[in-house]
C-alpha cells in the first residue's frame, strides 16, 4: 500500500505501485484537471507539484511518491495563490485551447514558490518544459509576470 | 455593457485554467467500453488473412464485415473514397482494418498484438516523385493523380517565356507538418434516447454526421453529434474525427454500449493526417533588367492514399501561388498526387502556405541574382484593388501592403539592417508578404454551405445557435461579443454553448477562416434585427448567408472572384547564426496584419503570436520523415515543436481596413497568421549564411548540407 498526501489529504493506493501517478490522479481519484498530452514527460500537460517541485505525473510511478506531498490544479486553484494565477491567465489572454494551461499554472506556481519576482527570461525558462501549440507563449509569459506583480506578498 | 473595442476576458479562460473544462478524455459514462484500432502495418498490398484469437467475454473485434447491408464502407469527406475499414487491400501504414472494443485498455493493447494479419506486399509510392513515376504501378485506375486543375491569366505563358531574356527555373519543396494539438483525437459513441450520439473533439460536428451516416445506411439527421471542449485542432480535427467516428459507429451498431476512443500521442502522431508535402516548380520569364514577365508554375501536393478533401486544398494552393503579386501572365497547374502515405488533410492555411512559401522564396532568389533588395523588388509587384487575380477575377478590396511594410520596416529597422548586414556575415534579416482568402472559395458559401444562424431572446437572455466550434481560437467569446455589442448589453447575457447538431442550425464548418467573417456577420445581422424587437418577450431570428452581388465565380472553370476579402500580412525575422555550429538564434520577430478590424485585440494578439510560432516551427524544426510509408517521428521527443525558449517576444501590429461584408468590418485571420513567417525566416537565414535554400523544414542539422550545395 502506498500512502501520500494529495492536495492536503492523505491518500492510500493499494494497486500496482508501477501505476503512473497521472492514472491514479485521474482515474482512481477522479481529478481530471491534470491532462495527458504525450505520456512521456515531454509536454508538461500533466504537471503537478511534488514537495513543491514541478514534475510530470505521466512518467512517475505512484510507488515512488510514497510519503510525498502532491499538489494538482484542484489543490491550487482555490488558494490565494491559485486564484491569483487563474485570474492573471484570464486577464492576460494566455488561454486558448486550454489543454496545456493547468500544467502551465502548475509550472508558474513552482517558479513563484522559489522566485516571487521573476523576469521574462526566468519565466521562459520555468515554462520551457510545458508545450503550448496555440499561443506562441508571449501571453503566457505576460500572465506569469502579471501574477507575480498582482500577487505581491502571496509568494 | 460590452463594446466591441473593450478589452475583455475570454469566456472560457478561467474554467480552462482551473482545470474544470471537460475535454473528451474527462467524460465518463456508466458501462463505458474502450476501443483500439487495429491497423495496417504495410504501405500497400493485399490482405491475405486476418486471424483473430478467441476474445475474452465482453470483447469484440469489428471490421468491414460488420457494416450492415445497405451501408457503404465510405467516409464522406468531400470525396467519399476514404474507407472506414480497409477491405481486401491496404493503401497506407496505419489504415484502419478493424477496431477492438472492450472494458480494459491494457487488455485491448495486448489483444491487438495477438491479431495476425498476413499480406502480399506491393512496392509503395511514398513521395511526389514516386507518384509522378507511378512507382509500383498505378494506385488509381491509370496513374497516381488524384486531381488536377489549371489556372491561367494574361498572355499565353509559353509565348511570354519564348520572348523572355532569361528563364529562371527552380523547384521549392515543403515537408509534412503534424498538428500536435495538445489534446489528441478522441470520441465517444453511444445511444441516447434511441439515437446514435457522438461526443467528440472536433471542428465540424455536422461534417461528422454527414461523413458516417451512410455506413449504416442512415441519414445525417439520424445521428446526433455533440462537440466537447476541443483542445486545439489547427485543421487536424476538421475531417479527421470522421476517421475515428466511422469505426465507432459500426461498433456501436453491434455492441450498443458507450464506446470511447482516445488516441495516445504516438497514435496521434503516426496515424493522423498531416499538412500536404509539396513540390513547386517555377519557370519564370524575366527581361534583361530582371523585370517579371510571367511564370509557369507546377504545383504538386502529396495527398496520400485517399483524395478526401485534397482537391479543395490543392485549389487553394493554386489560387495563392502568385502570392501578393501582380504577375502580368501566369499559368498554374496543380496536381494532387496519390501516394501510399497517410492521407494528407486540412492544416491551418489549407494549401496556401506551401505555394506562398514557394513564391516568396522564389522572388527572393530572383532578387538576389539581380542584386535587388528583395523587399524593393517585391513591392514593385504588390497587388492593388482592381488588379486581375490568377483566376481572372479582381482584387475587390483596398490593399494596404505599403502601409504594413512601412509599419514593419520602422519597427524592425529593416532598411538600415538590410544595407548594413553583409551577406554571409552571420546576421540576417528577412521579410515576407502573404495573404489568405477568407471563407470558402468563390461562391461556395452560397452554393455549398448556405450557413444559417439563430438568435433567440427569452426575457433578458439571448442565445446564439449555430454550429461553429470553439477549438481555442476564441470564437465563443468573439460571437458573444459581437451580439452583445450590437444589442448594447453585457456579454454575460448572451449564451453560446458547444454545438449539438440536434439543437443548432448548420452554419458550416469551423474552417477556412470563415467563422468570424461569415458566421459572425450572420450573428451581427441577427442582432441588428433583434434590436428592433427588444420589447418582445420571446423572439427567434434566423439569418442566412447571402453572397454579395456582382462577384461571379464559375466552379467548373475556376474563373472569377475566388475571394472577396483577403487577410494580408507582412512578417520580418532577424537571425544570428553561429557560422561554426550553424546554430540559429532568432533575435527579432515583427509583423503587421490587415484583418479588416479586430473584434477582440487580445484574442487576435494570441492568434498572431501562435500562428507565427507555428510557421517558424514549420520552417526551422518540425521535421516529419516518411520511410517506406512509416513516419519516423513517433513522439514529441523526436518531432519537436517550439518551446518558450526557442523564439523571442514578438512585436506585432494591425492596420485598419474595414471589410464591407464582415461584422464590424472584420475579415478572416486564423490561417493568415500562419502563412508567411516561414519565408521571412528562410530569407534571413539565406542572407546570414549566403546560401540558397529550396526546401523546408531546414533544421539546424540540415544547414551544413546546404552550405556545401
Amino acid at each position: 500500500m502506498i500512502e501520500f498526501t494529495l492536495n492536503g489529504r492523505s491518500v492510500r493506493f493499494e494497486g500496482n505501485p508501477l501505476t503512473r501517478l497521472i492514472d491514479v490522479i485521474r482515474d482512481d481519484l477522479g481529478l481530471t484537471g491534470t491532462k495527458e498530452g504525450c505520456g512521456e514527460g515531454e509536454c508538461g500537460a500533466c504537471s503537478v507539484l511534488r514537495n513543491g517541485k514541478l514534475v510530470t505525473s505521466c512518467i512517475i510511478p505512484v510507488g515512488s511518491v510514497a510519503g510525498d506531498e502532491i499538489v494538482t490544479i484542484e489543490g491550487l486553484r482555490d488558494t490565494d495563490q491559485g486564484r491569483c494565477l487563474v485570474d492573471a491567465f484570464a486577464e492576460a489572454g494566455a488561454v486558448q485551447c486550454g489543454f496545456c494551461i493547468p500544467g502551465m499554472v502548475m509550472a508558474a506556481q513552482a517558479l513563484l514558490l522559489t522566485n516571487s519576482h521573476p523576469d521574462e527570461e526566468d519565466v521562459r525558462m520555468a515554462i520551457s518544459g510545458n508545450i503550448c501549440r496555440c499561443t506562441g507563449y508571449d501571453l503566457i509569459v505576460d500572465a506569469v509576470l502579471l501574477a507575480s506583480r498582482k500577487g505581491e506578498g502571496l509568494w | 455593457m460590452t463594446r466591441i473595442d473593450d478589452r475583455i476576458r475570454r469566456v472560457d479562460a478561467a474554467e480552462k485554467a482551473r482545470g474544470e473544462a471537460v475535454y473528451l478524455c474527462d467524460v465518463k459514462m456508466e458501462g463505458m467500453l474502450n476501443a483500439r484500432f487495429v491497423r495496417s502495418t504495410i504501405a500497400r498490398g493485399m490482405i491475405d488473412s486476418i486471424e483473430v484469437p478467441q476474445l475474452p467475454d465482453g470483447y469484440w473485434f469489428i471490421s468491414a464485415r460488420d457494416i450492415p447491408e445497405g451501408g457503404r464502407n465510405s467516409l464522406v469527406m468531400i470525396a467519399g473514397d476514404w474507407r472506414c475499414f480497409a477491405d481486401g487491400d491496404v493503401r497506407y501504414v496505419g489504415e484502419t482494418i478493424g477496431v477492438l472494443v472492450g472494458p480494459s485498455p491494457a487488455v485491448l493493447k495486448a489483444l491487438e498484438k495477438e491479431i495476425r494479419i498476413t499480406y502480399t506486399e506491393r512496392e509503395p509510392a511514398i513521395t511526389i516523385d514516386d507518384a509522378i513515376a507511378v512507382k509500383g504501378g498505378p494506385i488509381l485506375e491509370k496513374d497516381d493523380v488524384h486531381c488536377s486543375l489549371v489556372s491561367e491569366k494574361g498572355e499565353n505563358v509559353e509565348d511570354v517565356l519564348a520572348r523572355a531574356d532569361e528563364i529562371f527555373e527552380e523547384t521549392i519543396e515543403t515537408g509534412f507538418q503534424e498538428h500536435v494539438h495538445l489534446e489528441t483525437n478522441a470520441a465517444i459513441c453511444c445511444i441516447e434516447d434511441g439515437k446514435y450520439t457522438f461526443y467528440i473533439s472536433c471542428q465540424c460536428p455536422f461534417y461528422v454526421r454527414k461523413s458516417v451516416a451512410g455506413l449504416l445506411g442512415l441519414q445525417p439527421s439520424d445521428i446526433r453529434v455533440k462537440q466537447t471542449t476541443t483542445g486545439g485542432a489547427f485543421g487536424g480535427k476538421e475531417h479527421f474525427p470522421d476517421v475515428l467516428a466511422g469505426p465507432l459507429l459500426v461498433a456501436e451498431s453491434v455492441i450498443r454500449k458507450p464506446i470511447r476512443l482516445v488516441f495516445d500521442r504516438e497514435e496521434d502522431m503516426l496515424y493522423s493526417v498531416k499538412r500536404h508535402p509539396s513540390k513547386i516548380v517555377f519557370r519564370t520569364g524575366l527581361d534583361k533588367d530582371g523585370n517579371l514577365l510571367g511564370s509557369d508554375i507546377d504545383v504538386y501536393y502529396n495527398c496520400g492514399a485517399y483524395l478526401s478533401s485534397s482537391y479543395v486544398v490543392l485549389q487553394r494552393g493554386v489560387f495563392h501561388a502568385n502570392g501578393v503579386y501582380d504577375f502580368p501572365s501566369t499559368r498554374i497547374h496543380g496536381y494532387g498526387m496519390a501516394t501510399n502515405t497517410f492521407p494528407s488533410d486540412a492544416f491551418r492555411g489549407f494549401g496556401a502556405p506551401q505555394t506562398l512559401f514557394a513564391i516568396e522564396t522564389h522572388l527572393d532568389h530572383i532578387a538576389a541574382k539581380f542584386g535587388f533588395d528583395p523587399v524593393e523588388y517585391k513591392r514593385r509587384y504588390f497587388l492593388k484593388q482592381g488588379d486581375e487575380t490568377v483566376t481572372q477575377g479582381h482584387v475587390v478590396e483596398k490593399v494596404v501592403l505599403e502601409e504594413m511594410l512601412d509599419q514593419v520596416a520602422r519597427k524592425s529597422d529593416y532598411w538600415r539592417k538590410t544595407k548594413e548586414y553583409a551577406r554571409g556575415g552571420g546576421r540576417g534579416i528577412g521579410m515576407s508578404f502573404y495573404n489568405h482568402g477568407g471563407a470558402f472559395t468563390g461562391n461556395g458559401e452560397q452554393s455549398i454551405i448556405k450557413a444559417h444562424l439563430k438568435l433567440v431572446k427569452d426575457g433578458d437572455r439571448f442565445t446564439i445557435l449555430c454550429g461553429q466550434t470553439e477549438m481555442g481560437q476564441g470564437f465563443r467569446t468573439i460571437l458573444r461579443k459581437i451580439v452583445a455589442s450590437v444589442l448594447e448589453i453585457d456579454m454575460d447575457d448572451v449564451v453560446y454553448d458547444n454545438p449539438d447538431t440536434d439543437c443548432v442550425p448548420d452554419s458550416g464548418p469551423t474552417a477556412a477562416s470563415r467563422s468570424t467573417m461569415v458566421v459572425g456577420r450572420l450573428a451581427e445581422e441577427a442582432a441588428m434585427q433583434m434590436k428592433e424587437r427588444l420589447d418582445e418577450e420571446h423572439v427567434e431570428i434566423e439569418t442566412e448567408y447571402r453572397h454579395p452581388d456582382g462577384h461571379p465565380w464559375d466552379q467548373s472553370t475556376f474563373k472569377g472572384d475566388a475571394y472577396l476579402g483577403y487577410g494580408w500580412g507582412c512578417a520580418c525575422v532577424e537571425v544570428e547564426v553561429d557560422r561554426l555550429t550553424n546554430e540559429v538564434k532568432v533575435v527579432g520577430i515583427w509583423s503587421s496584419h490587415d484583418i479588416g478590424k479586430a473584434i477582440d485585440e487580445l484574442i487576435v494578439h494570441g492568434q498572431v503570436n501562435g500562428g507565427i510560432i507555428q510557421s517558424l516551427g514549420y520552417a526551422s524544426m518540425e521535421k516529419m520523415e516518411n520511410r517506406n510509408g512509416h513516419f519516423r517521428q513517433t513522439s514529441m521527443s523526436d518531432y519537436v515543436v517550439p518551446t518558450s525558449m526557442d523564439f523571442p517576444r514578438q512585436e506585432w501590429g494591425l492596420v485598419d481596413n474595414p471589410y464591407e461584408w464582415g461584422p464590424f468590418g472584420a475579415k478572416g485571420m486564423g490561417e493568415l497568421v500562419f502563412n508567411g513567417a516561414d519565408a521571412a525566416y528562410i530569407d534571413a537565414l539565406e542572407r546570414a549564411l549566403d546560401v540558397t535554400i529550396n526546401r523546408i523544414p531546414m533544421p539546424v542539422e540540415d544547414i551544413e548540407g546546404v552550405r556545401h550545395d
